[in-house]
């Protein structure tokens, strides 16, 4: 007791910084921040080493092998169809669902009379909500056999253009459906990011367009979507996010098969959270460290996706409507 | 070019609440006309109703006349975007698109209304910044973006920009408020030689600049505060600020109240 009080007393003199409360909140605040760099490295690290256990154990190249066979001997395992089916399901629904998104978002912000903008907003939020397992087994259940309709027309009007050529028969279990549902699944997120950005837009750069007489579509064009652009790039990778790796979904509603094709209408093929849910329980140890090795993969894939993403964002930054 | 504003039993309401109460006055082609006042006497509301951009406000609402030579304003079939193409606007803060360079900034009135080609752009944009004193500061710039320029020059800018479409009628809702005195002087000289080829309407706080700027004064007042602002008179400036027929008038002027 002795030894502290001259402490406290010097606290409240010369050097305030030292008080008690400061040093207890940046002590907790520092605490907090290099545990998560610790978590961090900690996941990064047991990735990276069993990802390396089982690589070097790879009897074929890790990148470009169309099969996954750890358990064989010698182990053949690789990641090119996972890689395939991953970007082109996540392409497909960002296709989809950023338009659509944008869209809902200027609806609701700039279009719907405030008696349906709340609504519809809550019902956005509501889509959020659902757990991931429900989509799956709607999009089984609901999308498959509907969409095989549509697979036939596209195949019949659109099959020249490859994409669209649906060279075997069988039901519509095939990214194409992946991409749609996935589209479905990331749509409020997105939704949700950019409406707050439009609300966002200063009322100054709206109305600037309208006093030259703009349209309101125009007042969009040239205030909103300038402004809301970078929001728009992270409302778009947090979605892109979510679609490279969903899981259960994927896993409900694909015939997964580890043949790599261009064919996006024929059944099969897989993405890497798909391939590690439906692998998991029955891998040995080495297996795991197989499908480990293949989650590093993604991962590396969605730092390089957010990495771009800021990149585009900063390249233009002097235009940002945020320094106005 | 340069038309005469007529207005007559004009009211503005905000939903339920009146905001301004049957105004009638004539603005008069290629002159200074200042709106002073206290807060909230609807001044802006009033100057915001000559756009039709009152009526973007959510609840907001105009009924009367407003006569731009012959044309009324809120004729029935009168569209509010082709009305805010011959009523340009500048605003209290200075507003350039962000997101565009100064040169598309002061084109962008342009591109809305019609097909241009690129001289012909570059032929009104250069026009239009010499109009607004802004283009022996910007020449060498002109793509770089407007959000980069000082308080002043982007007020010059947004300036540059609303002539640049040739307006019939330029209005300025207190477009010194947020600048420096320099760059006030620089905004105000403009103003003067605007005044050859523009009707031009500035709502002003400061009444130092109606003297120095204006042709005309109209002075608005409103009874107490919630009650609908009312235009109290209007007469060439230098009479309204050296012998104004209303009392009221001489009171706010020589700062008796508000």
């Amino acid at each position: 007791m002795a030894t502290t009080t001259p402490d406290i007393q010097g606290s409240r003199g010369a050097k305030s910084a030292t008080r008690p409360g400061d040093r207890i909140f940046s002590g907790l605040s520092r605490g907090s921040g290099i545990t998560l760099l610790v978590i961090m490295a900690a996941i990064a690290v047991f990735l990276t080493y069993r990802a390396v256990l089982a690589v070097s154990d790879d009897s074929t190249n890790f990148f470009t092998t169309f099969e996954w066979n750890p358990a064989g001997s010698p182990p053949v395992f690789g990641i090119a169809v996972l890689a395939f089916g991953t970007v082109v399901s996540s392409v497909i629904a960002m296709l989809i669902a950023v338009p659509v998104a944008i869209g809902i978002a200027l609806f609701i912000s700039h279009y719907a009379p405030r008696k349906l903008a709340k609504p519809l907003a809550y019902v956005v939020d509501l889509l959020a909500a659902v757990p991931s397992i429900i989509y799956g087994l709607w999009g089984a259940i609901f999308l498959v056999p509907y969409l095989d309709g549509l697979n036939k027309w596209l195949d019949q009007y659109l099959g020249w253009t490859y994409v669209f050529d649906k060279s075997s028969d069988g039901v519509a279990r095939n990214l194409f459906t992946v991409g749609i549902l996935l589209a479905i699944m990331i749509l409020p997120i997105i939704t949700n990011v950019t409406r707050e950005v439009f609300l966002q837009v200063p009322k100054m750069h709206e109305e600037a367009a309208l006093a030259l007489g703009a349209t309101r579509w125009e007042v969009i064009r040239m205030s909103v979507l300038p402004f809301g652009r970078s929001g728009i790039i992270s409302a778009s990778m947090l979605g892109l996010g979510r679609a490279l790796g969903e899981t259960m979904a994927v896993a409900v509603v694909l015939s997964p098969s580890f043949v790599l094709s261009g064919h996006l209408l024929d059944p099969g093929g897989g993405t890497f959270a798909q391939n590690i849910a439906a692998k998991f329980n029955e891998a040995n140890e080495y297996g795991r460290d197989a499908l480990i090795a293949s989650g590093l993969v993604l991962f590396v894939i969605t730092l390089l996706v957010n990495g771009a993403a800021r990149w585009i964002i900063g390249r233009r930054k002097e235009y940002s409507g945020a320094a106005a | 070019m340069a038309k005469r504003i007529d207005v007559s039993g004009l009211s503005a309401y905000y939903g339920a609440h009146k905001a301004i109460d049957d105004i009638s006055m004539t603005v008069e082609p290629r002159s200074v006309t200042a709106f002073i006042g206290p807060s909230g006497c609807g001044k802006s509301t009033f100057l915001r109703t000559l756009n039709r951009m009152h009526e973007v406000t959510p609840g907001g609402r105009v009924e009367g006349k407003v006569m731009l030579d012959d044309e009324n304003l809120y004729g029935t079939n009168v569209d509010p975007v082709a009305v805010r193409r011959t009523v340009g606007m500048v605003f209290q803060r200075p507003n350039p698109f962000p997101t565009m360079s100064i040169f598309d900034n002061v084109a962008a009135g342009l591109r809305l209304n019609g097909n241009y080609k690129k001289s012909q752009l570059a032929d009104i944009v250069e026009r239009s910044l010499k109009g607004a004193n802004l283009w022996n500061e910007v020449k060498d710039r002109l793509n770089k973006p407007g959000s980069g320029l000082s308080g002043g020059q982007q007020q010059r800018l947004c300036i540059a920009r609303a002539i640049a479409v040739e307006p019939d009628v330029l209005l300025m809702d207190e477009p010194c408020s947020a600048l420096d005195p320099i760059s006030t002087l620089a905004i105000e000289d403009l103003i003067g030689e605007l005044k050859e080829r523009f009707t031009i309407v500035i709502v002003t706080h400061n009444m130092q600049q109606a003297a120095r700027v204006s042709d005309r004064t109209a002075f608005f007042n409103l009874a107490a505060v919630g009650q609908p602002g009312k235009l109290i008179e209007l007469d060439d400036t230098e009479r309204i600020f050296s012998n104004p027929s209303v009392q009221a008038t001489e009171d706010y002027i020589s700062g008796r109240f508000g």
